[in-house]
Order: structure tokens, then sequence, then C-alpha cells
């Protein structure tokens, strides 16, 4: 029961993350029809870019927590966004108009050329940081096995939950989001209607990106060490996640984050924690054979 | 009022060709402000390939296609990019087929066309989110602007559905009703009586006759139902196979032996020129 209770914990906080990743997944599939493969590398390079940040504030002697965490979130998120919006620039719009497949190719490439630039500019060596956030609160101990919820998981929930609130204002109830939702139904009417189409497609990358940078930024919290190949596993989760919630689907990805971030642990704590990324593949494969819209996407109508 | 006053939009030998099909052959034609100018002919005589090179769809093989804009001056309409004709130049189309965002509700599908009016109170349009009052008011103005045509076109209380649940004669009032949102100069409608009952059929000549006479928006109409297009019409130009052949009033346009002999082909070519011997 105990250790049920602490793999529900350890299994919101991961899928919170997968979670904010995913959503990046799905934001892009709705606009332009293409999953971005290298939207996994670009969490990646937040994360790095948050071990960047944390090792110069505590050089520069800036101990508050509270500050580094705010001032790492701004820089990762800032030049993140940056990286999703020249990703799109120069690997995807060239492509818009050719065949479906050409940007996916486009965007397997990125993905390889972001590794390979991490791992050369980094080293391929597992990069640890300082432990930003410790502690945690005991909640309980049964037969000697404590459940533990860490500062860093309640930072993790509650920074996802604000948001995710904050994200979905953004697409009801703005007009960029409007304008967001416009071009998923219908790109050329929406230009026709006097709307920068390129534009909105380059915002919707940019705020993907500044989500993976959170996600990014956090788990650097959480596990404390980052590697050029993280993006990889995490991407496939994510992606996962947007296609268990139904792809396209913006709560579909919030709660398909979730569920696979609970099935993991739970799947860690009880089956076996080698094979957990089965847990997730399988998933994956199931919901295409049997379910391809998903939790909650509506089936697609090909349109002629 | 000057007595020449310069055309709205001047299409000067525009010519588009796919290969060897010549789909627009040549065609120069003034269309006036303030007034209806409707476009007929056969079906495939190349009037929403017309449409496509006015609103950036298709760059045209030769010439050019000049606006000119009250306040802006001359511009080209076929080198500006899809959203700068509506953006700039305020030119705006219907589709035969109708595109409204269908999961968004009908009130959104109208704010959506006043993105620019919006984008420039919130500068920037991730700038504008926080509250900022002029953001505000420029979202208050919009909603007013989008119930006002509501309420115009008898849609008012359909507001909060989504459009792609609204029954067809409805969805293309709601089309019009989005162009309009966009203040445009120049409204491009492509068979807009399509698929509509007589009665909407009537009430969509009061409403054109309204927009260009009280609202002072030009109107380009292409419509294969003569009742609507000979009513309507200030204006009537004839194309077939991608040619203009006659042009003049809907009266002129009826006894031209060329438009005639064009029709001739046609079934029941009679009727839909002289909708009123059917009566």
């Amino acid at each position: 029961m105990a250790l049920a209770l602490q793999q529900l914990i350890n299994g919101l906080t991961l899928g919170a993350v997968y979670g904010l990743i995913a959503i990046g997944y799905t934001m892009v599939y709705g606009i332009i029809g293409m999953i971005n493969f290298a939207h996994g590398d670009i969490y990646m390079v937040s994360a790095f870019i948050a071990v960047t940040v944390f090792t110069l504030l505590a050089t520069f002697g800036i101990s508050s927590i509270p500050l580094s965490l705010l001032l790492v979130l701004l820089v990762a998120v800032l030049f993140t966004s940056v990286y999703g919006w020249t990703v799109e620039r120069t690997a995807y719009r060239p492509l818009r108009g050719s065949t479906r497949l050409a940007p996916l190719i486009s965007a397997i490439g990125m993905s390889i050329f972001l590794q390979n630039m991490v791992q050369l500019t980094q080293g391929a060596r597992v990069k640890p940081i300082a432990p930003v956030l410790v502690g945690g609160i005991d909640l309980l101990t049964v037969d000697g096995f404590t459940v533990r919820l860490a500062y860093s998981q309640i930072l993790i929930v509650l920074v996802t939950i604000a948001l995710m609130a904050g994200f979905t204002w953004l697409i009801t109830r703005t007009s960029f989001g409007r304008q967001q939702r416009s071009c998923e139904q219908d790109r050329t009417m929406t230009a026709l209607l006097g709307i920068n189409v390129d534009r909105t497609i380059s915002l919707t990358f940019m705020l993907g990106a500044a989500l993976a940078a959170v996600a990014g930024v956090m788990v650097t919290v959480y596990y404390g060490v980052v590697d050029f190949f993280i993006g990889f596993v995490a991407g496939i989760k994510a992606f996962t996640a947007a296609v268990l919630g139904g792809i396209g689907s913006l709560p579909g990805a919030m709660l398909g984050g979730l569920l696979i971030g609970l099935i993991e642990a739970f799947w860690a704590a009880y089956l076996s924690a080698e094979y957990k990324d089965v847990a997730t593949f399988s998933i994956l494969i199931l919901v295409l054979m049997f379910r391809p819209s998903g939790l909650l996407g509506r089936p697609e109508v090909e349109k002629v | 009022m000057s007595a020449a006053p310069q055309p709205l939009l001047s299409v000067e030998r525009l010519t588009m060709r796919f290969g060897g099909l010549m789909a627009i052959d040549d065609l120069s034609l003034d269309v006036a402000a303030r007034q209806i100018t409707g476009v007929i002919g056969p079906n495939g005589a190349g009037k929403t390939t017309f449409f496509n090179c006015l609103t950036g769809f298709y760059k045209p093989t030769l010439g050019s296609v000049r606006l000119n804009h009250p306040q802006r001056g001359p511009m080209r309409l076929e080198e500006l990019a899809s959203h700068q004709v509506a953006r700039t130049a305020r030119v705006v189309r219907t589709f035969q087929n109708i595109r409204l965002f269908p999961k968004m509700t009908v009130l959104e599908n109208l704010i959506v066309a006043q993105h620019n009016a919006l984008q420039h109170a919130s500068r920037f349009s991730l700038a504008g989110l926080f509250g900022l009052p002029g953001y505000r008011r420029a979202e208050t103005a919009a909603t007013e602007k989008a119930v006002g045509w509501l309420q115009r076109l008898n849609l008012i209380d359909k507001a909060d559905t989504a459009a792609g649940e609204l029954p067809y004669g409805m969805q293309r009032r709601i089309e019009i009703a989005r162009a309009l949102c966009v203040d445009p100069l120049l409204l491009c409608l492509d068979e807009p009586a399509a698929g509509l009952n007589p009665r909407e059929s009537a009430e969509l000549n009061e409403l054109l006759k309204h927009l260009a006479r009280d609202e002072g928006i030009a109107i380009l109409l292409i419509e294969h139902d003569m009742s609507v297009v000979m009513n309507v019409s200030d204006h009537i130009c004839v194309l077939n196979y991608g040619r203009k052949i006659a042009e003049g009033t809907p009266a002129a346009i009826q006894r031209d032996p060329n438009v005639i002999k064009a029709y001739l082909g046609e079934e029941d070519a009679d009727e839909e020129l002289h909708p009123e011997a059917v009566q």
C-alpha cells in the first residue's frame, strides 16, 4: 500500500513532465500535421541550458533557491524558444508544401544534429549538478517503508498545473489561441482572412519549445543529471503520451502524459524496473493498432 | 462626386495558363466601388480561377490586378502574399464549398477575421495577453462588430454554436458575415446562392444590395443562379473558355448574341438567362 502511494507520487511527477513535452508534439501535429521528432531533443537542449545556468549562478554565489530557479527557467525558456523557432525555420518551413514525408525525415535529421551538437560541445558524459532542491515531506511509514513527497516533486506538479491552466486559457480565450485553432482547421482560409499563417506556426513551435524547456529544467532539478541522449527516450515517451491522449488534442496530451507516467511508475515497481520502457512502447503499439485516434481525439476524416 | 470615378479594381490583360490550358485568356475588367459586378459563364469558363488570381492563390502568368486603395493608393494584388490580400488590400472572398472553421463557434469565426485589429492593439500577439486595457478594448470592439453582423444576418441566436453543426444556408450567411468582419473594400463571393432555397436566395439579394449601396462595399459575384445575378448586378462580365465575351448591364447581357450562343450548349439556356420567363 505504501509502495503504491509512493509510486503514485512518482508517477504523477513523471507524468507531469511527459505531459509538458507531449503538448509540443500535439500542437505541432495539430497545426501542420507533422510529428516533430526533434522535439525531444529540444527538451534535452533545455536541460543542458539549465545545467549551465545553475552552474553559472553557483559560481556567482547566488544561493537563493527561488531566485535561481526563476532565473534558470527564464533563460531556459528564452533560449529554447529560439531553438524551436530556428528548427522550424531551417528544417521544416522550406519543406512546406512538399510531400508529407519530407519534413518528417528532416525532423529525424534535426534530432540527430541536435544530439551530436550537444555531444560535441558538452561532452558525451553524464553531467551532474549540485542538488538544487533537497528534502521533502515524509507522509507515512509502513513496515519500515517511508512514503516521501520530495519538494522537487511538489514543485514539478505545481508548475505543471499552473502552466497547463495558463496554456488552456491561452488557446481558448486569446486572439493567439483563436488564430492557432483556425490555422489548425483551415490554413488557407486563415491566410485569406489576413492572418500570417507562417508566423502563427513559428509561434506554435516556440510555445511548444517553451513548455519543453520548463520540463527540461524540472527534470534537471529532479534527477540532478543530464546527458545528450535523454531527449530521445523522453521524446518518444511524450510522443506516446500524445498518441494515447489523441494526437492534436491538448487535454489529451496532458491526460496521456499522466497516464504514461503512472503506468511506467507502477510497472517499474511491480513488474520490472529494467523493462519499464517496454510498457510505454507496448502502449504505443496497442493504441496505434486498436484506437489510433486516442482517448480524447476524434477519428480523422481524410480531406479531399 | 466626380463624373468618372477611378475604378476600385482594374484587371489588365490577366492571363492564367496551366500547361496547355488557358484558364484565363487576356481578361481586362474594371470593378467600380459601391457596385455589384457579376461574373457569369458556363462551367469551366475560368470564374473561380479569376478569383484565385485575385486572392493570391495563383500567380497569374501574365497581366496585372491593380487595386486603388482609397487610403494607401494603388497596389498590385498579384504581388501580395495570401494573407496580405485581406490585411493590406482588404479584399476578401468566400468559397463555393463553404470554408468555415467548423469546430469554432460562430462568434469565434467572426472574431478570428478581426485578428489584425487585435494584433495591432496588443502590439505583438503575446504581449497583449495580460489584460492590457488597449487589448481589452479591441477585444470588446471585435465582439461588438461580430455581434452586430450576426444580428443583421439573423444569426445571433447561433453565436455560441459550433459553425460546423449548423445547416447549409446558415453557414453560407456566416461565411459572408465573417468576410464582412475584415471590413472589406472588395468582397468576392463565389456562388453564394448555391444550395439556398428561394426565400434564402431572395434575402441574399437584399443583403448584397444593402452592402453595396449602404455600406459602400464593392462586390464581385460569381453566380449561376440568374435570378440573383440579373437582379442585383450593376454590371456583368461574361466569360467563356477564359475569355471575356461580353460586358454590360444585365439588360444588355440578356440580349447579347454572343452570350446566348455561349449558353446555348446548355439545357434551358433561355430560362437561365430570363428568370422572369419561368416565373
